[in-house]
């Protein structure tokens, strides 16, 4: 084992003790990381992925910060069990505006990654409320508080504007119109074909039931749209994935 | 007229931070804005009541021992609340109401995992792996810390840290990247911190007069400065406003979970196994009082190591949307890694050749031996359930909780046990602990808690992951999800309880050291000063 004599030349310079260990680890990550933001067939191209609208991206920062993925995934493998319970298995196309990802590490709770339209928007206030009082096996804490918390959207320009900085393609007008389209997404009764035209397919409803715009609104809005962009009915999975 | 640099810098920041909390848009943002201006402002004060004082310049020529006392202490300290945390949330598992409905969400589960993780990883492990490093490096070395009062910095800006992450947990600022949770500018804070912790380190190992640097060292040094890419890499985000904690991060998708489980499974690998491994690598030897085993084994698995592990994250991702040729490259490497994984087990078991029967006298030495056997444990484990198959049933479940506790309590947490009950005599000049009898209580809580712990997460984890996937004659499923939460009732129970007496058995070390400090007899002059040669 005489290389392991040459060790001694790291052994008494800490300098290159530490050069080299430093270039040792980043072998690995340089070769599983850079791969992935050139390589075309890592995100396959879906008809109907569009960026979040003001409100669902508002509930989605409502979801990150009560830690819901702490107990809820959002990614569906290819196993029978999980289509069967959650539906057609998650696309990585599915989350390329998730900035982070929600995927989740662990299921205390349920996958959510198409929990959209699964439930009314009634059944979500009453479990985000009580969620014993629909699931009496739930371990899942009350988020009554939300319904009574009024968000203004306020910020949510900038918002926009930062979710643009790291490549979300948002236009300069969702971004001028970002306080409007809130609004208008928790509103029925006001003029949202504007928004349906800059978000396909987003739903437009009190989805708290009560007047203004609550956090319930928002986390509704984002939980309702979970899964629902693409289409599977006309799906077809690319071959050479 | 460094004091009056000290003194403008201290006054702008207090200024800035008042600024800063005026006009903060959340609630974290502007109590920490508040919190950092109090520093700021108290600093000033105390600066401008030393200005012009005459200061005693501290003796050269003995070790810096007084940061690391602080760092004993800050351990033990940050042991307790982590693991009272953990005992909190894991009994809110098995009792919803625990969840206190009048909070309004701030002692939520969702709120109180982050802080449970981050109070044991980083404030538990983090300044036991501070202090016990500053401790190996002087002693190794055969010099004083350097760079002055820079290491002082380094533990009570490490403390702020760990104060401003919790404090933020707990009031909604968090970018939700498990282990990496902390927003923009805590985040930068910790840089600031790390690369001070990094010169020291370096500067000390640099003015060592020993010819060879010591193994422990290899493996401090290597844990420091990969921490240093993984935290910078891992959090590199836009804040929304300069006066807010939200920020939104640069990847998305595919590439953001590929570079978080990058970097989370080497905050496992480096510094929960490599860092831990250098505290290993001094504590088992001096105790055992025995040379290290092999030289040879030390060098190949300490290189083995280093390389493999970083390629182990995308194990976390299998049958996920990440491309299969990054999880396969995940899973091969995470199996290859069992051998360098054992190489330090048998390293550090082997230094007991000619010393085992002191396992029957010797308490602390059974607690470090323990610590092996569990490290030996885990990393067996781990790569077994990385292996594709395995992992379909495992992932998602209670098992991988088991996992990473069988490593965390049994590993990580009886290493530095062991290490606390070796440091304090010398530390504080006593004879020996206060009591023996006592380190064997802590001994029996400790791995009592951990069997009841791993087995419970067993038999939840592999029930839930069979459940799952149960289907009958006609294919349908047979459990719905809430039939699979309320069969896990009785388990969630028993982890409560296993956590409970390890908590137990951290509070009766707790008292053991306070007495050792308090009431054990000093040592003899003799090691008043020892010059650091």
């Amino acid at each position: 084992m005489a290389f392991l004599d040459k060790h001694k030349i790291l052994e008494r310079n800490a300098t290159l003790l530490l050069v080299f260990s430093f270039l040792v680890v980043t072998i690995g990550g340089i070769v599983q990381i850079a791969p992935l933001f050139y390589l075309e067939n890592t995100i396959e191209k879906v008809e109907g992925v569009r960026p979040y609208s003001p409100l669902e991206l508002a509930g989605r920062d409502i979801y990150v910060r009560e830690g819901c993925y702490v107990c809820h995934s959002q990614m569906i493998r290819p196993m029978r069990d999980e289509v069967e319970r959650y539906g057609h298995y998650s696309l990585a196309a599915e989350s390329m505006y998730d900035h982070p990802f929600q995927w989740g590490s662990k299921r205390t709770g349920p996958d959510l990654a198409r929990v959209g339209g699964r439930y009314s928007d009634d059944w979500h206030l009453v479990h985000l409320r009580d969620p014993q009082s629909v699931v009496p096996e739930s371990v899942m804490p009350k988020y009554d508080f939300l319904e009574r918390r009024r968000i203004d959207g306020e910020h949510i320009q900038e918002l926009l504007a930062t979710h643009r900085m790291v490549g979300v393609p948002y236009t300069e007008e969702m971004i001028e119109l970002a306080s409007v389209d809130f609004r208008a997404q928790a509103d029925p009764d006001s003029d949202f074909d504007g928004l349906l035209e800059r978000y396909p397919g987003a739903q437009v409803r009190n989805f708290d039931g009560a007047a203004g715009i609550s956090e319930a609104d928002a986390l509704i809005a984002y939980l309702q749209m979970l899964g629902t962009l693409v289409d599977f009915s006309t799906f077809v999975a690319d071959a050479n994935r | 007229m460094g004091q009056y640099i000290k003194l403008i810098v201290l006054g702008l920041v207090a200024l800035a931070a008042a600024i800063a909390a005026n006009y903060g848009r959340d609630l974290a943002y502007q109590v920490h804005a508040v919190l950092i201006m109090l520093i700021a402002g108290a600093m000033f004060l105390w600066e401008v009541r030393q200005t012009d004082e005459p200061r005693i310049p501290a003796p050269q020529n003995e070790y810096m021992d007084g940061v690391i006392r602080a760092g004993v202490i800050a351990t033990a300290f940050w042991g307790i609340a982590g693991f009272l945390v953990g005992v909190i949330i894991a009994f809110q598992l098995a009792f919803p109401a625990l969840n206190l409905d009048w909070a309004e969400g701030y002692t939520n589960f969702g709120r109180l995992r982050p802080l449970h993780t981050s109070a044991v990883i980083f404030a538990f492990g983090g300044n036991a792996l501070i202090a016990s490093s500053f401790f190996i490096v002087q002693r190794t070395c055969a010099a004083r810390l350097w760079g002055g009062n820079l290491s002082w910095f380094v533990f009570w800006g490490y403390q702020l840290f760990i104060v401003l992450a919790a404090t933020g947990y707990l009031l909604g600022g968090t970018q939700s990247k498990e282990y990496a949770e902390p927003e923009w500018y805590i985040d930068i804070w910790l840089t600031i911190v790390w690369v001070s912790y990094l010169a020291v380190y370096l500067g000390t190992i640099i003015k060592r007069r020993e010819p060879h640097i010591y193994v422990a060292n290899w493996f401090l040094l290597s844990f420091i400065v990969t921490v240093a890419m993984l935290h910078l890499i891992n959090n590199i985000s836009i804040p929304v406003s300069v006066y807010g904690s939200k920020s939104v991060q640069v990847f998305a998708g595919v590439q953001d979970a590929m570079v978080q489980w990058w970097y989370g499974h080497n905050a496992v690998g480096f510094f929960l196994t490599a860092g831990f491994l250098g505290m290993m690598y001094y504590f088992v030897p001096k105790q055992a009082n025995r040379p290290v085993f092999s030289y040879k084994l030390s060098i190949i698995h300490f290189w083995a190591l280093i390389f493999l592990y970083i390629w182990a994250g995308p194990h976390h991702l299998h049958y996920t949307a990440l491309p299969d040729w990054a999880s396969t490259l995940g899973m091969v490497f995470s199996i290859i890694l069992w051998m360098p994984s054992w190489g330090g087990m048998i390293n550090g078991l082997m230094t007991l050749q000619g010393a085992w029967d002191k396992l029957r006298t010797d308490p602390v030495l059974r607690m470090m031996v323990t610590s092996l056997a569990f490290y030996g444990m885990s990393t067996f484990e781990g790569p077994m359930m990385s292996i594709r198959a395995v992992n379909s049933l495992s992932h998602y479940t209670d098992w991988t909780i088991g996992h990473v506790h069988s490593g965390a309590l049994g590993w990580n947490g009886l290493i530095t046990f062991g290490a606390l009950y070796y440091l304090t005599p010398v530390l504080w000049k006593r004879e020996a602990l206060y009591s023996l009898r006592l380190v064997s209580w802590h001994f029996w809580l400790a791995t009592i808690g951990i069997v009841l712990y791993a087995a419970s997460m067993w038999v939840t984890g592999i029930m839930e992951g069979l459940m799952w996937r149960e289907v009958d004659a006609n294919g349908f499923l047979v459990n719905s999800f809430a039939d699979t939460v309320s069969a896990k009732f009785p388990m969630y129970v028993v982890r409560g309880l296993g956590g409970t007496l390890f908590l137990a058995g951290a509070c009766v070390m707790c008292y053991n050291l306070w007495m050792t400090v308090k009431a054990a007899p000093a040592k003899a002059p003799l090691s008043t000063a020892v010059p650091a040669e």
